[in-house]
């Protein structure tokens, strides 16, 4: 029985969940089909989970039961509690932990089958070549993932700045470092013959890569903020599935594998939005260095009230409003459907128009939005909008600023040249509301601010909002 | 036959195409729903960690095994919650009308 168990039944079990979560992905695809996508993922790690204990048959749970209740308690508070606008912040620690326990699996296999039986090999010796190496990988991917996430969740929720921070000769230093780890690896591997020596390289290695993980992300500033979230997704998922090659467990290879693709065509469709390779964002520092010479002053700058932004957007036929991770900072979404269901109860055409990186995740703005109550429908891909600008009334930018500067397709020399925007600038009127005439992320001068179809409402972006609100009521009231 | 370092090296390369093939299909809006659920996923590992923690003693290894299962349980059951509570919202304005 036990035999069939384990030849059979174990296997046929986790391949339903491998399937189960591939069907999960495929829910993603739609709207209407997402949320049973999830909870058909959700059932997959069921599955998994209880086969696994199945598998392991009668031994002690204790360990087991108890991580499974704490874990499962502030997972769940956590989810539960978190408010919509700290979703990235959220998204970001959720992957960290991912990231570092499959680190600490790796460890743990190191100290049951190796350290601690005290061996006098190498743990290739003991685990396998294959065993050996992808331990190894699997610690050094899993603890950046962990350390990067962390510093990623401290930048995004405020605790530390968000600003790049540049060590100097950080290049050589990563290099050094890096080459350190490995070096830590490469014995734990193939030379270390005493457990004691082998505790300590595998604390050496640890500590080096989560060392890598805060430098990889402390010169990451706020804007680049959705690629490198992107990327740690994927490598935890990389990470998962080198712990499967160290168990031998094809659903942690297959579910990791997903998951590290995952990851890598979100980095892949940011990088693109900003013109910029995954290279140049993880070594450049970009947004410091950036700007500063070109960041000129202002000289025919038009700043107007919310009462003559509402008078304009009054008379608009179409209006479309674009919003940024200022929108976000402000919570002012539900300002900005007050606004816009308002203006669509006179007949005016509304809609959003969504810069993949606005924003300090894939897709911010479309949470947010629909936290509000904002149909998806009326949130439109940069492509669509772009051409519909020239025919557009009124453009509302909210809390945006580098994702709608001409520069990057009218200056060559500018440092974001190339970045594909949105083309506000051809609509009859661009509104701005900001709190200054401050540079965005990128740190450059926004030409836009200077044309002559430009107003500057400057102001916190909820209140700006509420009082155009009250204005365009009032004048409905009068008409 | 093949060894099973390198069948897991066929499932780990071919599971990336799949992964591929699907998540280019994901529209922009549900970005970050794809990648909170990922994320949850990713929290596979907590099978690993299961099942190095069978050893009851107090032992490094059970201690680090035990830690990797608390990780692990709050990247899957808060990734999937946040993520459910997130597509809820999508779905609202359907479920009102």
């Amino acid at each position: 029985m036990n035999n069939t168990l384990t030849t059979f039944v174990v296997p046929v079990l986790y391949l339903l969940s491998a399937v189960l979560f591939i069907f999960g992905l495929k829910g993603l695809t739609r709207v209407r089909s997402a949320r049973r996508g999830n909870a058909l993922a959700s059932l997959a790690m069921l599955i998994a989970i209880v086969t696994t204990l199945l598998d392991l048959g009668f031994v002690d749970y204790q360990w087991i039961i108890a991580g499974l209740v704490i874990g499962g308690l502030v997972g769940a508070v956590a989810a539960l509690k978190v408010e919509m606008t700290a979703m990235p912040e959220m998204v970001a620690l959720f992957n960290g932990f991912g990231g570092g326990a499959s680190a600490l699996v790796a460890l743990s296999i190191l100290w049951k089958e190796v350290i601690e039986p005290s061996y006098t090999e190498s743990a290739a010796a003991v685990l396998g070549g294959a065993s050996a190496i992808t331990a190894f990988l699997s610690i050094l991917i899993g603890a950046i993932t962990l350390s990067g996430s962390l510093i990623a969740f401290l930048k995004l929720s405020g605790k530390i700045g968000g600003q790049p921070t540049l060590l100097p000769a950080r290049h050589v230093i990563n290099s050094v470092i890096f080459l350190g780890c490995l070096a830590a690896g490469i014995y734990i591997g193939f030379f270390s013959h005493a457990p004691s020596a082998m505790v300590m390289a595998a604390l050496v290695a640890t500590i080096l890569s989560l060392i890598l993980g805060v430098l990889m992300v402390i010169p990451i500033g706020g804007a680049d903020m959705p690629v490198i979230i992107s990327f740690l997704n994927s490598l935890s998922g990389v990470a998962a599935a080198m712990t499967g090659f160290v168990l031998g467990n094809n659903v942690l290879i297959i579910a990791g594998a997903l998951v590290g693709a995952s990851g890598l065509i979100l980095t892949q469709i940011m990088c693109v939005a900003m013109n910029r390779t995954l290279g140049n964002v993880l070594f450049s520092g970009f947004g410091q260095e950036g700007g500063s010479a070109d960041s000129g002053e202002y000289t025919n700058v038009r700043s107007y009230s919310p009462e003559e932004a509402a008078m304009i957007l009054e008379t608009a036929e179409s209006v479309v409003i674009v919003p940024g991770y200022g929108l976000a900072v402000a919570q002012a979404q539900h300002a900005v459907k007050e606004l816009a269901d308002l203006l669509q109860k006179r007949g005016v055409k509304v809609s959003y128009a969504i810069h993949p990186v606005a924003g300090r995740m894939p897709g911010h703005m479309n949470v947010l939005l629909a936290e509000a109550d904002v149909p998806y429908e009326q949130l439109i891909e940069m492509e669509r909008i772009n051409p519909e600008f020239k025919t557009t009334d009124a453009v509302l930018v909210v809390g945006a600023n580098d994702v709608v500067n001409p520069a990057a397709e009218k200056d060559p020399k500018s440092p974001i040249a190339g970045m594909p925007v949105l083309q506000v600038w051809e609509a009859q009127t661009v509104m701005m509301i900001k709190r200054s005439l401050s540079p965005g992320f990128a740190g450059i001068k926004n030409e836009l601010f200077e044309y002559d179809n430009n107003m500057m409402v400057f102001g916190d972006a909820k209140k700006v909002l509420q009082e155009i609100v009250s204005e365009v009521k009032s004048l409905n009231a009068a008409a | 036959m093949m060894g099973p370092l390198l069948v897991g090296i066929y499932v780990f390369v071919l599971s990336i195409f799949v992964g591929i093939e699907i998540i280019t299909k994901i529209p922009p809006t549900l970005h970050t729903p794809l990648m909170s659920g990922a994320n949850a996923i990713s929290g596979i590992t907590l099978v690993g960690s299961i099942g190095a923690a069978s050893s009851g003693e107090v032992i490094a290894s059970s201690i680090l095994a035990f830690v990797a299962i608390v990780f692990a349980t709050i990247n899957v059951v808060g990734g999937f919650l946040v993520t459910d509570r997130m597509l809820g919202m999508f779905g609202k304005r359907k479920a009102k009308s």
